[in-house]
């Protein structure tokens, strides 16, 4: 299973890269962290005659805090380095907990932010919590900037509002707002697998303590990541219970999602999944959303 | 005398594997050296039109290339590894062998088209992207029972169906029985097909020396000696002139027993034809498609009780997947028929086997070796035969076990050594009774099962014996010779995969002869050393290549004491060997050292008494008339998510009697490695194929072998019922962790779901299939 | 430690991007090669510096097989190129001790019998080095998800974890 064979170029400046990459369009590929691209080489699945390695890109890898508090993230950053960063424990406490669940340590040494984000793989933890925290991508070129709010940015499976002469280079993420909860649950056959379903969510309490948002963001559900609209609109205003809870993770698994069947789990199983995981997401984020108020 | 054998050693081999220091086959470096990739078959079922080369051959740093055309008359299929037996009358037995590259047409995925030899294997794989080949797809036989139907597309087209094998055997009268029951359960019994995935991929290094006409082979096979025997047959070179290494092999559990494959025959004959050492690694994606697989079978069985709940008699009609060929013969469904009364005594038993010729890759044992679906069918009928008898399941089957005095206990079957089954001694009760003892069996099923579910858990526990048949001939052999400088060589024929033979081995030699592991090298699977024996496999190497070793050690022993007795003046009774010398008994200054008396016995000049021979030196084999049968009892208690069907083992306990141990350190980390493989079979590993008999998970990512975080920790004690086989009194245990773990799983959770009813005839396992199996139930009631 | 020639792993290819010059550091040795770009680390260490002990399981960055050290961090050396490793350090599991002088962790899976064919177990170790770095009192818990992403066939683990616990028992006197 050796790689076919590419041009390679490292350049070690943004504007070295989208030059290579405006020259070749699409017979180019951004290599990042290399651990979902350099898999997809060595099967073939994958032949691009050319490989631009951003790893020598410097200014690509910072965490920031933002002017309103939030969150400010190079897309070369590293999984191991978001993990272990206090800002983003602070900032983004979602991120900081699903961290230990993304495949295996030695995948976070390499793997980063921004490659999982551009791969947009539809069973991705980044993903959906990206949308789940209501990010905001930059995508450069030679033209200049585009932004994209996450929930816009994934189009399909593994297909974004990239092209090909772009490179997604940073992210931002708002401040969280007071009174927010957060939780990450997911199901996987083994610790690192990908999720058989998962659920990202976010949700703020009003001073009265009823929801006033929820962002239930689902993922290995289908193409890409999928808000539960449904759900959330059942929840709006309403006072958390057990029994709202039950009756919005109902929704989500029957309305918000239409699951696909693959080897690894059926549509009735994944929607069952659903079901369970976001009523324990709802739970988790409330309770911590309590939590943040004390 | 100090005691070697049943203490917990540790490994000889241990430093040069920990420092990356071990030769693995793909270590191997030769000057000039080329390597291979194979043009696969991505049809599981095509004519093969034509094949055109000439892109591939212009690529630079390609050397050559090779398809069944370009091999002319040097092309033919097989050999056949096991034949089919002789024994028993009425059995229909077609032999389509494996080839080293598909003709006229492919008869699986992966079946390899086109061998490329290049500089190196990334322009090899670059090349065989270059090679246009023109298929005509044909109807594909995906299914083993629509296989038989009439009409059913043919995978071999010289034969008049999809039928490989038919037999039909059995012991008592059946039909009798079935007369005189008061119970007759019948299940259809679904078991689906895994891999052994052994952390290393297959692998060849060919090395023809033209000036010395000699070929060396190193070969990632369980079966060194028969390789070379059959490449050497078939390239038309002398057994000398051909040596075959095994090395440091990472992992065989069975599918490196299969010889010989097609890669096996062509690197050689690729390496002589063009005069240079050509290398071969099978990668990951490969080895789902080029190495053999196992384990698909469907049971229809019918168990016969009296309503006292003693067996009358078993009866299964059964069909066995053998993949694109049959070269393995009948050992994994015969195997399966061994073990398909378990440890239980039941008079009358009857089966049919039809053995299937599908559009998959062949099937050829792997740990378990048919054993674990055999054992699966039994332990199922009898716990739903529990159900309806409204009996206890364990005490259902303390109630027909077979007794200790009904050793050597004849099963009036043949066995997969081509011989009427026998277990050879056993000793049930107290197995099953301590494992019960070390879960808390009746506790759990009095007090803490009912109070965690009023709790509102989800758990479930199983208790499952088994019986293994181990230790089969026909035979192995061991050569050991004492050197002046003391150290003690060993030789023997069968390889090694992990096991710790290095070690476990060795301390049958320092029983004998006093010496310390460490100064006892052993040398296995290398047929320079050794050149007689068949290889490791069934769970023999301890038992065959271990008497053997055991013997040849005490015609040194002899030796030893006789040469000694002479030179210390000494009668033999009163010499002791220990610490490496041969000491008169209280007069420790009359002594000499083993090395010493090699040297002595291997005089340069001077006369010797007619009929000696030279140095300390014994070569001795070891044949079993039959095999010796472990057995063993595996516990469980699991508890299940009830909302995602997620499983996790809470406890989990193994009872094993494999008679005389050798050394309990690597005894138990085969027990644990077995288990681990054994939950994998139950609850994470299946070979999912599509109705085009496409492999839908060929990789490491979706074919889920358990990690640390899905093997519990495992308990396990050891019995110790001799063997009255051999002289050790040892049987084989390599496979005893995996043979009862998908029956177990089966029973613990039809435990945890016994409100539903859930009753589990299938194997594999996992959350999804569990949860759809619960639906099912569900809108039944 | 001496430079070993290895095989030749350079092709002539009309379509290429020319060979990279390569400065590596590999258990405290630096190395010059020229490589071409799409050779994995893996290989580079294996068959262009003879380093063999690093094995190769499945070649899509499961098994773990392959983890070696780059920058003191555990990585899948199959899901890199050797040119990633330009001006890097990488320690492999020959840097980590000898058969005459085994490190604590190596000599604690000898002595609690953590490997059996020693395939992963290079792997293993190399996965351990920064984990008991970082966890010196490591739990049964702990020490199975740090070896998850380890694939071994023939273990059944728990061996392996007996070692782990007593790699951290040694280490901290």
């Amino acid at each position: 299973m050796k790689p076919p064979p590419f041009d390679y170029y490292n350049p070690t400046s943004v504007g070295e890269a989208l030059t290579h990459l405006a020259e070749h369009g699409y017979d180019a590929k951004a290599l990042a962290g290399g651990q979902s691209l350099i898999p997809m080489l060595n099967f073939r699945l994958a032949q691009p005659a050319v490989l631009v390695d951003l790893n020598r890109i410097a200014d690509l890898s910072f965490i920031r805090e933002t002017d309103d508090g939030g969150l400010h993230l190079g897309a070369m950053t590293r999984h191991y380095q978001v993990e272990n960063d206090p800002l983003v424990a602070e900032k983004a406490p979602l991120i900081a907990e699903a961290m230990p669940q993304i495949a295996t340590t030695q995948i976070r040494s390499r793997g980063t932010f921004g490659g999982s984000i551009a791969h947009a793989d539809p069973s991705a933890e980044l993903v959906a919590i990206s949308v789940a925290l209501d990010a905001e991508f930059h995508l450069r070129s030679q033209s200049g900037i585009r932004k994209f709010k996450a929930e816009d940015f994934f189009l399909g499976m593994f297909t974004t509002q990239l092209d090909p002469e772009e490179l997604l280079v940073e992210i931002t993420l708002p401040p969280l707002p007071a009174r927010t909860g957060w939780a990450l649950q997911e199901i996987a056959r083994r610790p690192h697998d990908f999720a058989l379903v998962g659920v990202a969510a976010l949700v703020t309490l009003n001073e009265l303590g009823h929801i006033q948002e929820s962002r239930i963001v689902l993922f290995s559900v289908g193409d890409g990541p999928v808000m539960a609209l449904k759900a959330r609109a059942l929840l709006q205003g309403q006072s958390p219970s057990p029994e709202l809870f039950r009756a919005a993770a109902e929704t989500a698994s029957m309305e918000d999602v239409d699951p696909t069947s693959d080897i690894h789990a059926s549509a009735s199983y994944r929607r069952q999944l659903v079901r369970v995981l976001t009523r324990q997401a709802l739970e988790r984020s409330v309770e911590r959303a309590h939590a943040r108020v004390k | 005398m100090r005691k070697y054998i049943g203490e917990r050693i540790k490994r000889n081999e241990d430093p040069r594997l920990l420092t990356g220091q071990a030769l693995f086959v793909d270590d191997v470096d030769l000057p000039g050296m080329l390597h291979a990739a194979f043009l696969r078959s991505d049809y599981a079922h095509a004519k093969l039109l034509s094949i055109d080369i000439t892109q591939a051959l212009q690529r630079p740093g390609v050397v050559a290339i090779y398809t069944a055309e370009l091999m002319g008359d040097e092309w033919q299929p097989g050999p056949p590894n096991v034949s089919p037996p002789a024994t028993v009358e009425d059995i229909t037995f077609h032999s389509r062998t494996q080839v080293p590259l598909a003709k006229d047409k492919v008869r699986h995925v992966g079946e390899s088209i086109a061998i490329v030899i290049a500089e190196n294997r990334y322009i090899a794989e670059d090349a065989v992207e270059d090679i246009l080949v023109e298929f005509e797809p044909l109807e594909v036989v995906a299914d083993i029972e629509k296989a038989l139907e009439p009409g059913a597309p043919l995978v071999h087209d010289d034969l008049p169906s999809n039928l490989a094998c038919h037999m039909v055997q059995g012991r008592g009268d059946y039909l009798a029985a079935r007369a005189s029951a008061d119970v007759i359960i019948q299940r259809k019994i679904d078991i689906d097909r895994g891999a052994a995935a052994a952390m290393e991929n297959r692998g060849i290094v060919a090395n023809w020396d033209a000036k010395s006409q000699h070929l060396t082979i190193w070969d990632t096979t369980q079966a060194p000696i028969p390789i070379r025997n059959g490449v050497a047959a078939r390239l038309g070179l002398n057994q000398s002139q051909v040596r075959v290494i095994a090395p440091f092999i990472g992992g065989g559990f069975g599918p490196k027993m299969m010889m010989h494959y097609p890669e096996e025959i062509l690197i050689p004959w690729i390496s002589v034809k063009l005069g240079k050492p050509v290398k071969w690694i099978e990668d990951r994606r490969e080895n789902f498609f080029a190495t053999t697989q196992e384990r698909r079978q469907v049971h229809d069985a019918e168990i016969l009780l009296t309503k006292d709940g003693k067996i009358l008699g078993l009866s299964h009609k059964f069909l066995h997947d053998s993949g694109a060929y049959d070269p393995y013969g009948l050992t994994i469904p015969l195997n399966t028929e061994s073990h398909a009364c378990g440890a239980y005594d039941i008079p009358n038993y009857y089966s049919d086997l039809t053995v299937v010729f599908t559009n998959k890759m062949y099937t050829t044992p792997i740990r378990g070796a048919g054993r674990p679906q055999g054992i699966f069918l039994i332990e199922r009928m009898l716990d739903i035969a529990a159900r309806e008898l409204n009996m206890d399941p364990l005490e259902l089957r303390m109630r027909n076990l077979i007794p200790p005095e009904a050793f050597p206990y004849d099963r009036e079957i043949i066995d997969q050594a081509f011989a009427l089954l026998t277990f050879d001694s056993g000793n049930y009760r107290p197995a099953i009774e301590k494992a019960a003892e070390m879960i808390d069996y009746q506790h759990f099923i009095q007090h803490e099962g009912p109070r965690l579910r009023a709790e509102g858990k989800t758990v479930g526990i199983g208790i499952i014996p088994f019986v293994e048949t181990t230790g089969v001939g026909p035979y192995e052999g061991a050569r050991i010779t004492i050197e002046p400088s003391g150290k003690v060589n060993v030789a023997t024929g069968v390889g090694t995969q992990g096991q710790g033979h290095f070690t476990s081995f060795a301390q049958i030699v320092a029983e004998q002869l006093g010496v310390d592991i460490l100064d006892i090298n052993l040398v296995t699977g290398d047929s320079a050393d050794f050149h007689w024996g068949t290889g490791t496999f069934a769970s023999r190497g301890a038992v065959v290549a271990g008497n053997a070793i055991h013997a040849s050690a005490i015609r040194v022993r002899e030796k030893v004491l006789k040469l000694a007795s002479k030179l210390l003046e000494t009668p033999e009774e009163e010499l002791e060997l220990e610490d490496g010398f041969v000491r008169v008994a209280d007069v420790p200054r009359l002594s000499i050292s083993l090395g010493d008396l090699a040297a002595e016995a291997n005089p340069l000049r001077g006369a010797v008494e007619p009929g000696t021979e030279p140095g300390l030196e014994a070569t001795a084999y070891f044949g079993p008339k039959s095999g010796a049968t472990a057995f063993g009892v595996h516990a469980m208690i699991l508890e299940v998510d009830p909302e995602t069907l997620m499983v996790e083992i809470k406890r989990y306990v193994v009872v094993e009697d494999c008679g005389t141990v050798l050394n309990p350190l690597i005894l138990d980390g085969q027990v644990h490695g077995g288990v681990a493989m054994g939950i994998g079979n139950a609850y994470y590993e299946q070979l999912i194929f599509d109705e085009n008999a496409q492999l839908l998970n060929a990789s490491l990512a979706d074919y889920l072998i358990p990690t640390a975080c899905e093997v519990p920790r495992i308990e396990v004690a050891h019995l110790e019922t001799r063997s009255p086989l051999n002289p050790l009194g040892t049987k084989g245990a390599g496979e005893a962790g995996a043979i009862p773990v998908p029956a177990l799983f089966a029973q613990a959770l039809e435990n945890a779901f016994a409100a539903q009813g859930l009753e589990i005839l299938e194997m594999p396992l996992s959350p999804n299939r569990l949860f759809e199996l619960l639906k099912e139930k569900e809108s039944d009631v | 430690m001496s430079e070993i020639t290895g095989v030749n792993v350079y092709p002539q290819e009309k379509k290429m991007s020319g060979l990279y010059q390569l400065s590596i550091t590999v258990n405290d040795t630096e190395f010059q090669r020229e490589v071409d770009p799409r050779l994995l680390l893996s290989d580079f260490l294996r068959h262009e510096l003879g380093l063999t002990g690093t094995h190769i399981g499945c070649e899509h960055g499961v098994c773990g097989a392959c983890t070696v050290l780059f920058d003191g961090l555990p990585v899948r050396s199959c899901l890199m190129f050797a040119v990633q490793a330009d001006g890097h350090q990488v320690q492999t599991v020959e840097g980590l001790g000898t058969v005459d002088d085994l490190h604590v962790i190596q000599q604690a899976f000898h002595d609690a019998h953590g490997l059996q064919c020693g395939f992963c177990t290079p792997g293993i170790l190399m996965t351990l080095v920064p984990f008991l770095e970082k966890n010196p009192r490591p739990s049964e818990d702990q020490i199975r998800h740090a070896i998850s992403g380890n694939i071994c066939r023939c273990t059944g683990y728990q061996h392996i974890v007996d070692a782990v616990k007593l790699a951290a028992e040694n280490m901290n006197q």
